[in-house]
């Protein structure tokens, strides 16, 4: 990059190499989704080759999505915003360039090994004992750029996005080490210190909170700085953040049970858990409001501005997501929907639409203004991704809501006799036009990501420059 | 658990839930508009300003009303270490109410056909109970045999009179309770290569399937002396030990040249696992006679 666009006072370098990984890694990670959202609907598609199959590529899926392109959007946004919201400089360059490559060898990690089939079998936490080693020193790493600028800030608090990029990064760390703990037998293979039922509590302490401080904290801290940047509103309470921060953080930590209702986990661990999730509704909701009300004021540049559509339809996707997590939770409605499609639809309203498109507007907004161009290279173009986005996820999430539901009463008809009126396989059967729908939502998706790199290049290629960008960023 | 860790739970999960009440109870106290207002907080991030509006009502309720529910159902539930709840609920009494209901449901569905032989249940009149018996074959036994029971690699097929154990009732009967483990031994070692490949074509020419005669040849001595104990000297094979009968055409694991070698070279295990513990000998019964209607029709 030309030094012309170098910020005077503020590490950008850093900000556009995790931006630009951003789009990238989710182009790919979201073309994994596409062909194994394919393989279901056409299983032929892999090709009989061990590395194509299913199974090997579904956690590649779920990493690069969630901890490639979801973490690289983190990265980007956080460094951006500690900077200009403490007005300092990150306190290290050097170890912020150790955080880019750093994450950068763990994902190309992960995408070697997950399809060599090496593996630890922990749902969103395969990667093995070596690359958990180095997630853990980037991680740290990361804590100390982050903490460090904040604890040198030029502002006398803590903006409130802040604070939730700070719970996602201490808690992501805590997280990670307890759930990883294994002993190695091999370079490539370790078995979890953890036995049995214990493991599998663990295992979702983990998961779920990897959802509520990795996809949920680490977002609302972007929202928190974006939401009211792009609509140029203050934000709606000072008050309802204050609560609401609280209140999730504390709440989500106990939700995890929730994944094993229903199972050998002991009966007061479901229940706790399943009380504590139903609680977590309205400190969930504390962000949306917090969020949609900002922009009250400030309705009408929704009409032209796709980048605060995206921001605000994210936030109705994470409104929807969060109310469906709770019922979900409750034990009557989890003997329904509990191993089927309808997780995965749950999972996808908050991944597509509200951690995939709230980074999306992000980054929409940050490019410009990291390689001082006075906007994108197409409006236009824009708003046709905002479009294909939305509309992706609504058809993914449909579509996944009448599997789940239908598989849910299938497997649980029976006959007079007592027995099951179908057998697995004609549940499976009966779900093939939903993962075709699924499959065209993922096109839908992916299309709108690639426009959007082709909008990236050109805007970063010629896109004007814009003096008055600069002039703005000096006063900041 | 034991003591120290049930009160460890009850404490630690009740001060989450009361401090989140305590925040947001003293939050809303504390805050100096009750409407929505203008004011901020007067500090700015980058040009964001706060202002200082106080919690919504709606939200605030709703808050209330989760704490409530999640309160009572602590109460009335497990939850709270080792304090049982006031409804007495367990997961595992609720298991076994439900299955007290089906045997209530349905044990009288399947009495009613509990003492007819096989042979009976084919008859028109008891189509009904034959279904019942198709129904848990295809809940249970599908799996592996395949829902129209014609088998997979390894897996016999029950549809075409060929039986490793026997086909009448009572042996089909006997295998479904008890299950059947049948072992053929690897013959690698024994035979080196060549030996393996000698009665593979001799195993073949057994069934007419053309192989190297010469080799043929040389296999057979070996094969009297080692595989007949099983599979009898006219290889027509012993039912009692579930050993095939390798001179028709039906191949458990294959009947190609490589196949046939391959079991000979390694042996082969097969399990049909026990039903006594998972099924009633009432539904045994139905099942039988359904396996028994595929090859008696």
């Amino acid at each position: 990059m030309s030094t012309a666009t170098e910020h005077p006072t503020y590490n950008y370098k850093v900000v556009r190499q995790f931006a630009i990984m951003t789009v990238i890694w989710g182009i790919v990670g979201m073309t994994v989704g596409v062909l194994i959202a394919a393989q279901l609907v056409w299983p032929a598609l892999n090709f009989d080759t061990a590395w194509l199959t299913y199974g090997r590529l579904r956690p590649l899926h779920t990493n690069a999505v969630i901890f490639a392109f979801g973490g690289c959007a983190l990265f980007a946004t956080s460094y951006y915003v500690v900077q200009r919201t403490s007005q300092r400089r990150l306190i290290s360059d050097g170890l912020a360039a150790f955080t880019f490559w750093g994450w950068q060898v763990v994902i190309l990690a992960a995408a070697i090994t997950l399809p060599l089939g090496l593996t630890s079998s922990k749902e969103y936490a395969e990667l093995e004992w070596p690359i958990d080693l180095l997630i853990t020193v980037v991680w740290v790493a990361y804590a100390i750029v982050f903490l460090g600028t904040v604890k040198m800030r030029k502002t006398s608090h803590i903006y409130v996005g802040n604070w939730f990029y700070m719970a996602f990064i201490i808690t992501v760390a805590v997280l990670h080490i307890v759930n990883s703990m294994a002993i190695p037998v091999t370079m490539w293979k370790s078995y979890s210190i953890y036995p049995g039922t214990v493991d599998a509590m663990v295992q979702w302490w983990y998961g779920h909170n990897a959802v509520g401080f990795f996809l949920t904290a680490g977002f609302l801290g972007m929202m928190y700085y974006f939401v009211p940047k792009q609509a140029e509103r203050p934000i709606y309470s000072y008050r309802l953040s204050i609560v609401h921060f609280w209140a999730l953080i504390a709440t989500y930590m106990w939700a995890g049970g929730h994944h094993l209702h229903y199972t050998a986990l002991p009966d007061w661990t479901q229940s706790v858990a399943m009380v504590m999730s139903l609680i977590l509704l309205a400190p969930s909701w504390g962000g949306m409001i917090n969020g949609m009300m900002t922009l009250s004021g400030a309705w009408h540049k929704l009409r032209t501005d796709p980048v605060l559509r995206f921001l605000v339809v994210s936030l109705s996707f994470y409104g929807m997501s969060t109310f469906e997590g709770p019922m979900m939770s409750i034990k009557t409605v989890n003997a329904l929907s509990h191993y089927t499609d309808w997780t995965i639809g749950h999972v996808h309203a908050g991944a597509l639409g509200w951690v995939a498109m709230i980074s999306i507007g992000a980054v929409y907004h940050m490019i410009p203004r990291l390689f001082g161009k006075a906007q994108m290279y197409s409006v236009g173009l824009i708003n046709t991704h905002f479009w294909l986005a939305t509309v992706g996820t609504v058809l993914y999430i449909c579509a996944m809501w009448v599997n789940g539901i239908l598989q849910g009463l299938m497997w649980r008809a029976v006959n007079e006799d007592g027995t099951l009126t179908y057998s697995f396989v004609e549940a499976l059967e009966a779900s093939h036009p939903g993962y075709f729908v699924r499959w065209l939502g993922g096109m839908f998706f992916l299309t709108g990501m690639v426009l959007m790199a082709f909008n990236t290049w050109q805007t970063v290629r010629k896109g004007s420059t814009a003096p008055e960008a600069k002039a703005s960023a000096q006063a900041a | 658990m034991s003591a120290f860790w049930s009160a460890w739970v009850t404490v630690i999960t009740l001060a989450v839930i009361l401090g989140c009440t305590w925040l947001l109870l003293a939050t809303r106290k504390s805050q100096p508009h009750q409407e929505v207002t203008e004011e901020t907080l007067g500090h700015e991030f980058d040009g964001i300003a706060e202002y200082d509006n106080p919690l919504p009502k709606w939200w605030f309720q709703m808050f209330i009303g989760t704490v409530v529910f999640g309160l009572v159902y602590l109460v009335l539930y497990p939850g709270l270490g080792n304090f049982q709840g006031l409804l007495g609920w367990t997961s595992h009494n609720q298991w076994e109410e439900e299955i007290q209901h089906a045997e209530e449901v349905y044990k009288p569905v399947f009495a009613k056909y509990a003492s007819l032989p096989a042979e009976e249940l084919l008859k028109p009149e008891n189509a009904s109970g034959l279904k019942m018996g198709q129904r848990m074959f295809a809940n249970n036994c599908s799996v592996c045999h395949g829902s129209a029971a014609t088998g997979a690699h390894g897996f016999p097929n029950l549809t075409d009179n060929d039986w490793l154990y026997g086909g009448d009732p009572k042996t089909i009967k006997a295998t479904i309770t008890n299950g059947r483990v049948g072992g053929m031994p690897p013959w690698g070692a024994v035979l080196g290569e060549e030996g393996v490949r000698d009665v593979a074509n001799y195993v073949l020419s057994l069934s007419g399937t053309a192989s190297d005669a010469e080799a043929a040849e040389r296999g057979k001595g070996q094969f009297q002396a080692l595989c007949t104990a099983c599979h009898g000297a006219d290889a027509k094979g012993l039912p009692i030990l579930g050993a095939p009968n390798l001179t028709d055409n039906t191949w458990l694991y294959g009947g190609s040249f490589e196949n046939v070698a391959h079991t000979i070279r390694n042996g082969r295990a097969g399990v049909m696992p026990a039903h006594k513990d998972l099924l009633s000998d009432d539904k045994i019964n139905l099942i039988t006679a359904y396996v028994y209607s595929l090859s008696n029709k």
